[in-house]
């Protein structure tokens, strides 16, 4: 403080009575009909109904295989995902996705702001459900409002109970929704039933229960405002052109209440649209006023147009004084230019791009993933053998990948040494023919495999590489080595 | 010394004082967190009950075992036959099938390689080496020349009964000290080693008495290693024609086979290991590349 006073600024000091942090201002967000609340009912029943139903979703795999659709097989270290198997080798799928999740946020986010948030994030849809059953057991924002300030009567503790009573049991079946995802559905919920569950399951199912009530129940928008980072980071990656849930102040400034506009409409004299009703504050679930602009804590999930929409509707003015709209477009109309909405721009382009690449990507490296592959490991414990007749042998660890669904043959052969003699401890063995490796159904088989040479003319190491050949395809798959002889 | 003035208060800090001082330095009295002590005070309760439930006070001749009965021996008991039931159904086909069946089965030769390769790790790498590479005087189980027979049987034998053990069928068979026992004079032994290199198509001084050394072969190394020196798999004797040498093949070396005698003692693991690891051992063992 006495350094900032000599080089002659002033730091603004804090009031010593006044707290760091705001208390919670508890938000009652009041019903509200319209055609974003009908999109937002949708969208809920849409990914609830998927979150909820698609471990008992069947895909034929064989016998070999489960036959869920989405499957997280940990302990046999499979992915499932409708027609496509990843192994563990194979999470980079994963990143596609996790990328292509990025870019279509930033796309959304380009397009039309926080939309993600309004609609779509798991936070707001749980909220949004939990909040139903609010209204449900404890009535809408006044009726929730007038009870609660008022005393505890038997009524407002049966009510207060069923709520929290649903809103566990809607926790609860989402926890209990997760774990399906990690074993085979049907099994598991009988397992559940009947008490015969991991405890793992028993325990996720309770962590999850929790977490839900929590988040869902009793921090709602406090989750959006403080604890998410996609608002701050959003912030920094939104432009003019974003469609936002925009009041038009230039349509609805000057405010007054309704009696005062109709009189000074009746004169002829200028009048803001907003009546001042205080509806679009009201409906919010985070409980922001949109009309002092954008908003860290809008969420954009259109609600207060709905509500402003039905109150516009009633006075008989023009729809959409509240609406998905941006910042420039009122600027332009102020001074009597019609609205422009640009979602082709060079951002949107590059974004759409992206996505387009990285799938296209992704996709052929779906449709053209190999089914078999060979790894070698040089045995170095010894790195090679003298025989009885001065031959050199050297032994490998050869790990073959089956990811067909059915048991498969391979043919072993080595190249870059000619006239060496290949054997494989396990392998069947035609005459005359290369020795032939089988393995199981979706499976990885490790075998021994010694070469041995009689040309004593060679050099220290010789690479040479292995090759195997499905024997009822043309399907193959080669890996590199080398071959020690002493020095 | 320390004198005892109650509960005056530090100047500069504003702290009370224990009221201790020495040589005029007095103590701060800042006591811990109340929580901490009460955690403190939590773990000795927890302690007192953990000496009661579990072993822990060493006495005369054994501990206090605890009113649990825990055992860190009973754990592991546990945890085996925990390990020992999901590899039951394995295990019991690869304890019933012979050799012969368990080759034939890939997955059955799969899981008595992998039950093998532990084993051996445990057992017999300290002198065959991890990967039963063998080392001067201890055979390479990766080749393919065998003393006491490379079939697996004869490996299951060798594993079962050793060599030179104390065991009623073990292996029995050792190279005489010829020279230190006196069944052989110096220039004997000499002759006959350059003989031995020059049947194994290894160099040889050109000075060497290889009548001498061939007429001494026949006469004393014939009868174990045979007339054409390619060795008797019933005596452990080495086949001495081919390129493998367990103990080395220069002459000095042979010389002091000759002079002191050879004969490197297996253990018996009949009564060490049960049947189906040395069945696993076996099948191991002569699937690292010298089975015949």
């Amino acid at each position: 403080m006495r350094e900032a006073e000599v080089h002659g600024t002033e730091l603004p000091e804090l009031e010593p009575d006044v707290p760091l942090y705001e208390a919670r201002r508890k938000v009652y967000p009041q019903s509200v009909r319209g055609t974003f609340r009908r999109i937002k009912w949708a969208v809920l029943l849409i990914t609830l109904g998927v979150y909820y139903l698609l471990p008992f979703v069947r895909w034929d795999r064989g016998p070999n295989a489960p036959d869920q659709a989405v499957l997280v097989d940990l302990p046999n270290t499979r992915f499932y995902f409708f027609f496509i198997e990843l192994w563990p080798q194979e999470v980079y799928y994963f990143t596609g996705l996790l990328i292509i999740a990025a870019v279509t946020l930033f796309l959304m986010n380009a397009v039309a702001g926080r939309v993600w948030c309004g609609y779509l994030c798991p936070q707001t849809v749980w909220t949004d459900l939990f909040q139903a059953i609010e209204r449900l057991t404890e009535g809408d924002r006044r009726e929730h409002l007038l009870r609660e300030r008022g005393p505890w009567t038997a009524e407002r503790v049966a009510r207060a109970g069923a709520k929290h009573f649903l809103w566990l049991m809607v926790a609860w079946w989402t926890g209990g929704a997760w774990v399906l995802y990690f074993a085979d559905a049907p099994t598991l919920v009988r397992d559940l039933a009947t008490l015969q569950a991991p405890f793992i399951a028993y325990a996720w199912i309770g962590i999850l229960t929790v977490t839900t009530y929590f988040l869902a129940g009793h921090l709602r928008e406090q989750v959006c405002l403080y604890m998410c980072p996609w608002p701050r980071i959003q912030a920094a990656l939104t432009d003019e052109h974003a469609l936002n849930v925009t009041y038009r102040y230039d349509r609805g400034e000057t405010r007054c209440s309704l009696k005062k506009s109709e009189l000074l409409r009746a004169k002829g004299e200028p009048t803001g649209d907003c009546v001042d009703c205080m509806q679009c504050v009201h409906v919010c679930p985070t409980g922001i006023d949109i009309r002092q602009g954008p908003n860290l804590g809008c969420i954009q999930c259109g609600l207060c147009i709905d509500a402003c929409d039905a109150v516009m509707t009633k006075i008989g003015r023009p729809r959409r004084l509240i609406s998905y709209d941006t910042d420039i477009n009122i600027k332009r109309r102020q001074r009597g230019e019609a609205p422009e909405y640009r979602i082709v721009r060079p951002r949107t382009v590059l974004y759409a791009a992206v996505i387009a690449v990285v799938a296209l990507t992704m996709l052929y490296a779906l449709v053209t993933r190999v089914t078999e592959s060979i790894s070698v490991i040089h045995e170095r414990n010894p790195m090679l053998v003298r025989l009885s007749d001065g031959a050199i042998r050297n032994a490998y660890v050869a790990r073959i990948i089956n990811k067909k669904p059915q048991p498969r043959e391979f043919a072993l052969s080595v190249t870059g040494l000619a006239g060496t003699f290949v054997d494989v401890v396990g392998a069947t063995r035609r005459p005359g023919a290369s020795p032939v490796i089988e393995v199981g159904p979706d499976q990885t088989r490790e075998v021994r495999v010694l070469v041995t040479d009689y040309d004593d003319s060679r050099e220290h190491s010789t690479p040479i590489r292995f090759h195997i050949l499905d024997v009822a395809g043309t399907e193959r798959a080669q890996t590199s080595d080398h071959f020690w002889r002493p020095q | 010394m320390a004198e005892q003035t109650h509960h005056e208060i530090d100047k500069v800090t504003g702290t009370a004082t224990t009221g201790h001082e020495w040589d005029g330095l007095r103590e701060l009295n800042t006591p811990l967190p109340r929580w901490w002590l009460w955690m403190f005070y939590a773990t000795i309760v927890w302690s007192v009950g953990y000496w009661v439930v579990y072993p822990s006070w060493p006495l005369l001749s054994s501990f206090s075992s605890g009113t649990f009965g825990w055992h860190s021996r009973d754990a592991v008991v546990r945890d085996l036959a925990a390990l020992k039931a999901v590899r039951g159904p394995m295990m019991e086909k690869l304890s019933s099938a012979s050799v012969e069946l368990i080759k034939a089965d890939p997955m059955l030769l799969d899981f008595a390689r992998a039950q093998g390769r532990t084993a051996f790790g445990d057992n017999c790498a300290p002198c065959h080496g991890p990967g039963g590479g063998g080392g001067k005087g201890y055979p390479n189980l990766n080749d393919d020349d065998w003393l006491w027979g490379g079939t697996l049987a004869d490996i299951g034998t060798t594993i079962r009964h050793g060599i030179r053990a104390n065991d009623q069928q073990t292996r029995l068979g050792s190279m005489p000290a010829f020279g230190r026992d006196g069944m052989l004079k110096r220039e004997e032994i000499e002759a006959s080693a350059d003989y031995v290199r020059s049947i194994a198509s290894l160099p040889v001084d050109g000075k060497a008495d290889l009548a001498l050394g061939k007429k001494v072969f026949a006469a004393t190394c014939a009868a174990c290693h045979g007339e054409d020196g390619k060795g008797k798999r019933d005596m452990g004797a080495p086949n001495l024609t081919d390129q493998i040498w367990l103990y080395g093949s220069d002459k000095a070396v042979i010389v002091d086979g000759l002079w002191n005698g050879r004969g490197g003692v297996m253990p018996a693991w009949g009564a060490r290991l049960d049947d189906t690891t040395i069945k696993a051992l076996t099948v191991y063992v002569g699937t690292l590349g010298g089975e015949r």
